[in-house]
This record gives structure tokens, C-alpha cells and sequence, in this order.
């Protein structure tokens, strides 16, 4: 029960957040699974939770389901403190990595589960109706009397959705809920998600360590790393603005170099990086460091086989050319850099003719593209 | 020479087969005709037809009373027992200590029941417990030589073959189950009752079918704690057998235990077949 004071607290901090960590760290013996986390996660978004096993992704998703209290700090739900809310009385539903189907009961049991807990009790045949038309969501209406286990990963995995949402929970924390089914399967069910958010208006939260899969299905995505918050932001700015070089690396394919800051002029650096190149640079934040890491897509640069006068270019040989159809993935030995990834669209390589293993080639470098990357912590 | 289907199986079944054959089928043949024979005058066996033998089976119905309360009454002791064992030893306990009390629970099988059974003698005994509770004050106490004795030696000797079955249903429980419950509303008690019950049903009942068909053939223990007073169907089949030579009636005492048994197990079965999963359900997760 919220007091009334937590009500207009709600209000202060603003009640577009349906959940928030503030401090929250969790240990584990020694280890430090969750280090002052900081969040707020907003009504109706689709939020993920991407990095690597062991960044502490999961742990924050099982704080939020209330698997694990937090060490310190503070988990809010619907700006209620969850610090005494066990996961059975909490507005929340998880979709496991395994699904967790209930495999002494139908499908229709299993869906219906949270209903028939609730108390008190809900008519038989009211249980019945929602079952049915959460099954139907799911596109499993004849499904009902079938075993989980007689059931493909695929149909699990939508079970699994039909048994969280139909308890209509504030929040849907979905657990690697893919990771489990092939590719194919993986992105119909991605597409099945996103639909489903829409129409039932839920705040989701997914845990991944699929870049992909972040990039493409949210609103926002939560990059973790040993147990931190890296970078939260949208997926475009992620990509464009990555805060340092693990969120670089970790979200896209990056080229980073390292190069030293010979002048800066209006948020722009120039910047000699270790082949020798002068560039010019978007800096975010500058800081006054001479040794910088700059990032760039492998799509921002292109390939000459004569020099350019207006822009930078690295001297450097095709060691490997892989044609992808719409854009061909060019990698490149560079001297003083380590391997270079470019990717030329279908249409520019049409012109150009494009560049075979072993040929020597200028890799051209637009003034004002790529971002010099902040310090990692 | 390509061995076929048939012949691996065969091959594959023939030693236990004649194992069965020779000292399981032969035997409850040869109880089965002697069961309608006849006392020889000397002792031992004397060929004939008669149904006089299964008449007979009323004067020891004392035997059958006790081994049938008793023997349903040890397997529910041990069960309650067992059970809150098995649960935290597969649940609760950290792994650091749950080899060591898994190993507790086996050590009293490295000494003989029988020597087991002894100690008892003494703990029950006028020395032991009783006298304890003398001084004390809290009244006299006849433990020794009685039903409550017998109901101790068993549970105690039994109770780890109902443990183990029972934590290997429970270790193997997907404990994500017990959190998708809590997820979905299940306060602990609840998803107890839902999840972890019926899903440990097979080893409950593995555990308790072993524990009651063994206390039902059992006589070491209802002859040292039961002092000759609180005996079973067993010490009345090595009565019959060894001391007043009567094969043809004790044949005919152990016909009717057997049926009874079987009875037994064919309804405890489909009880808990009605109440519990389906094997399927819990060997395919």
C-alpha cells in the first residue's frame, strides 16, 4: 500500500517513470553483480538491457522481479519502494530464457495460472474467457488442451508470453526470451513482440546480449558492463554518439583508432592518428587529452584508388572482400592501424568498379565524420 | 555375423531372465501348490489338494493386523519424516554442505540393522528413554516390547530409502518453475502445493512403494523390539517354516500376504496416479 506521501513524491519526480533504480547495487559474496545503478525506466517504452554475460543485466532484471533484493539502494515500481514487495505481490510478469512452462499442466493451465491466483477468486469462466482470448493473441487458440511439452520451442516461447501478459502487468521483463530458437523463428517472434507492445500499450524490458536484436526492436536501450551503466540512450544514438570505446565496440561494427589531438576548434579535433592521417573530428565532450580513441562506421568511409585532395586518407591494402548483396564488406590492412572495415554500397561499387583482394587503395575519410571517444571508466 | 534385433534382446535379457526364473518364478510356484497341500505328520510338506490350509489363515490374524498397521503406519511416519529432509537437502541447504549430509544420511547403513536394531533395545529400554523420563518426572513410560517400539526400529531402519527418491525428484525440479509461480502470484506456501508437490509426487511415490513392500515382508525388526509380543507376517512365516514345520500352511500365510501386497500397491498406485503428474511430464522437462 503507497502512502499518501509517496503519492505526491511520485508526482515531483514525475510519473512518466514506471520504474526506477536509484543506487541500486547488488553483491554476490565478493563479486559486485550490480554497481550503483541508476535508471529510469518510462511508461509504455520498450527498454533493453544489452552487454555482455556477466555484465549484470540479468541480476538488474531479477531486482526488478523481485528474485533478488538489492543490496543497497532502492527499486520503485509505479514510484512505490519495492524494498518489502515479494515478486508474487509486485506488478510484474517475466517471460523466462527457458519459458518455465508448468510441465504437469495443459497449456491452458499454464496460462491461466496467474488468474487463478488471484484472491479473491475469480469466476471459472471468466478464467476460461481470458485464457482464450490471451491464446488467440498468441495464435495458439487451439492449443489449450495440448501439454507444453508436446509443443515446439517456438509455441513455448508464445505460451510463455500468453501466461505474463494476461495478468495485464505494469511492467513485461522479458529474460533472452530468443536466444533459445533459430534465426529465422527468432526474428518472427521479434516482430510478434513488437506488435504485441503496441497494441497492449506494456512497458517492456528485455535483457539480451544480442546487439541486433536491441538495436532493432527498442526504444531505448541500457548498455551495461561489469555490473554499470555504461551508455542509455536511443539505438540511434548509441550508434552515433557511443560514450567510449565499449559501447562503440559493443553496439555496430566500429573502426577505432588511436591518434593524438593536434588542435580543436568549435567541438571539431584534429587528430594524427598512428598512420599518419590527419583527420578532423567531432569531439562530444571535450576534455583536453592528447591521446584520444576515434571511432568510425564502416560505412562513413569509402575507397579511392587515387588520392583526394578534400579529404583524409589512409594508405592501406584489400586483404578481404566480402559481397553481401546490398553493400560489400571490404577489410583492409592499414599501416600503423590495426585491420580497417569499410563497406561500400551496391550502387557506389557499381560506379567505381570496386577493389579486389590485394589491391592497393586510399581509404577516404570525410571531414567532420566519426567521433573522438570519451575516456573509459 | 550381423546381430538382429531379436537376438540382441534376447541376449540382453537372457541372465536376468533365468535369474527370475530360477529364484523368483520357481519358488512362488512351489509356494503356490504347497499353500494347497498338507502338514506332513513329521513336518514339512505332504502333497494333496485341500483349501483347508487358506481356512486356517484366521488364527494368525494377529500377524496380519499388526503387518498391515504397521506397515502403512511406518511408510506415512517415514514419508513425513522423509520429506522435509528431502526438501531441504535438495532446496534450502548450500552446496558446501550438501554432500556431507547427504553422506549422514547413508552412514547408518554401513552397520547392520540387526546391530542397529540392538542399539534401540537399549534406548527403549528400562535403562534408556523411560528411565530418563522418570527422572525428570514426567511419569511412567513402557516403551520396549511394544507396537510404538516396532513403529520406531522401522521408520528409523527405512527412513533413508525414503529419503533419496524423494530429493532426486526434488533436485531435479527446475527451481525457474517455483520463481515463474512467484511470479505470477503464488504466495511460497501455494507454489509449494502446485508446483513442488505434484512434481515430486514420482519420487514419493518410488520412496513409499519401496518403504511399504519392504516393512510388509519385515521380521528382524518386530522380533528384537517387539520382544514376541508385537510380531508380523514374517516372524509368523519363519514360525511356521522353521520352528513348527507346518510348510503347507505357511505356504498358504504367504500366498495371502503376497495378494494382499499386490492389493495394496495396484490402489496406493492409482491414488497417487489420480493426485500426482504424469511420469511423462516430469522425465521430459
Amino acid at each position: 500500500m503507497r502512502s499518501s506521501s509517496e503519492e505526491g513524491a511520485a508526482q515531483d519526480t514525475g510519473s512518466e517513470h514506471v520504474a526506477e533504480f536509484i543506487d541500486v547495487s547488488k553483491r554476490f559474496g565478493d563479486i559486485l553483480a550490480a554497481d550503483r545503478l541508476n535508471l529510469g525506466i518510462r511508461r509504455g517504452e520498450f527498454l533493453s538491457f544489452l552487454g555482455p554475460s556477466g555484465c549484470g543485466k540479468t541480476t538488474a532484471l531479477r531486482m526488478l522481479a523481485g528474485f533478488e533484493p538489492p543490496s543497497e539502494g532502492t527499486v520503485r515500481i509505479d514510484a512505490t519502494d519495492m524494498s518489502a514487495v515479494p515478486s508474487h505481490r509486485r506488478p510484474v510478469n517475466m517471460v523466462f530464457q527457458h519459458y518455465a512452462l508448468f510441465p504437469h499442466m495443459t497449456v491452458a493451465q499454464n496460462v491461466g495460472y496467474g488468474l487463478r491466483q488471484r484472491r479473491p477468486r475469480l469466476p471459472k469462466s471468466e478464467i476460461g474467457a481470458q485464457v482464450d482470448k490471451a491464446l488467440a493473441t498468441v495464435r495458439l487458440s487451439d492449443f489449450g488442451t495440448r501439454r507444453v511439452w508436446e509443443l515446439s520451442g517456438g509455441q513455448q516461447q508464445r505460451v510463455a508470453l500468453a501466461r505474463a501478459i494476461i495478468n495485464e502487468p505494469t511492467i513485461l521483463l522479458l529474460d533472452e526470451p530468443m536466444a533459445a530458437l533459430d534465426a529465422k523463428l527468432r526474428a518472427e517472434m521479434q516482430r510478434e513482440l513488437l506488435d504485441l507492445q503496441r497494441s497492449l500499450g506494456i512497458t517492456f524490458v528485455l535483457v539480451t546480449h544480442d546487439q541486433e536484436e536491441a538495436l532493432s526492436m527498442s526504444d531505448r536501450i541500457c548498455i551495461m558492463g561489469r555490473g554499470r551503466i555504461v551508455q542509455v540512450g536511443t539505438p540511434q544514438d548509441l550508434y552515433d554518439r557511443p560514450c567510449n570505446r565499449y559501447v562503440a565496440d559493443f553496439v555496430g561494427k566500429a573502426n577505432i583508432l588511436s591518434g593524438e589531438v593536434v588542435a580543436r576548434e568549435a567541438g571539431q579535433a584534429r587528430v594524427v592518428l598512428g598512420c599518419g592521417a590527419e583527420v578532423l573530428v567531432p569531439e562530444g565532450n571535450p576534455d583536453g587529452r592528447r591521446h584520444v580513441d576515434v571511432v568510425i562506421r564502416p560505412e562513413c568511409l569509402s575507397l579511392s584508388a587515387t588520392h583526394q585532395d578534400e579529404d583524409a586518407a589512409i594508405r592501406a591494402r584489400v586483404t578481404h572482400r566480402t559481397f553481401l548483396g546490398d553493400h560489400t564488406e571490404y577489410l583492409l590492412q592499414a599501416e600503423g592501424t590495426g585491420l580497417l572495415q569499410v563497406n561500400l554500397p551496391r550502387q557506389a561499387e557499381r560506379t567505381s568498379g570496386g577493389h579486389g583482394v590485394g589491391d592497393d587503395v586510399h581509404i577516404l575519410w570525410a571531414a567532420g565524420t566519426g567521433l573522438v571517444l570519451a575516456a573509459d571508466d | 555375423m550381423a546381430i538382429t534385433q531379436a537376438r540382441a534382446r534376447a541376449l540382453l535379457l537372457t541372465p536376468a531372465g533365468l535369474w527370475y526364473a530360477a529364484l523368483l518364478l520357481f519358488p512362488l510356484a512351489v509356494v503356490l501348490i504347497f499353500s494347497f497341500g498338507e502338514r506332513n505328520p513329521i513336518g514339512g510338506y505332504a502333497p494333496g489338494f485341500t483349501l483347508e490350509q487358506y481356512a486356517n489363515l484366521p488364527a494368525r490374524f494377529a500377524a496380519f493386523r499388526n503387518t498391515l498397521t504397521l506397515a502403512p503406519l511406518g511408510t506415512v511416519a517415514a514419508l513425513l519424516i522423509a520429506y522435509p529432509l528431502a526438501y531441504y537437502l535438495a532446496i534450502k541447504v548450500s552446496v558446501r554442505w550438501k554432500t556431507t549430509l547427504l553422506i549422514l544420511v547413508i552412514v547408518p547403513f554401513w552397520t547392520s540393522i540387526l546391530i542397529r536394531s540392538y542399539a534401540w533395545i537399549y534406548l527403549l529400554g528400562g535403562n534408556g528413554i523411560p528411565a530418563l523420563l522418570e527422572a525428570f518426572g514426567l511419569g511412567e513410560l513402557r516403551l520396549i516390547n511394544t507396537p510404538f517400539a516396532v513403529l520406531v526400529g522401522i521408520v528409523y531402519g527405512y527412513l533413508p530409502l525414503m529419503v533419496f527418491p524423494i530429493y532426486v525428484a526434488l533436485e531435479k525440479l527446475d527451481k525457474s518453475l517455483l520463481e515463474a509461480a512467484s511470479d505470477l502470484g503464488a504466495p511460497p506456501w501455494r507454489s509449494f502445493l502446485q508446483i513442488t508437490l505434484p512434481m515430486s509426487m514420482p519420487g514419493v511415490m518410488t520412496g513409499s512403494m519401496l518403504v511399504f513392500i519392504l516393512l510388509t515382508g519385515e521380521f528382524l525388526i518386530p522380533a528384537i523390539l517387539g520382544g514376541g509380543k508385537v510380531f508380523f507376517v514374517g516372524n509368523a512365516l519363519v514360525d511356521l517354516f522353521l520352528q513348527s514345520r507346518n510348510w503347507a500352511f505357511g505356504s498358504a500365510v504367504a500366498v495371502a500376504l503376497i495378494v494382499i501386497m499386490l492389493i495394496v500397491v495396484a490402489l496406493y498406485t492409482r491414488a497417487v496416479r489420480r493426485f500426482g503428474v504424469r511420469r511423462d511430464d516430469v522425465g521430459l522437462m
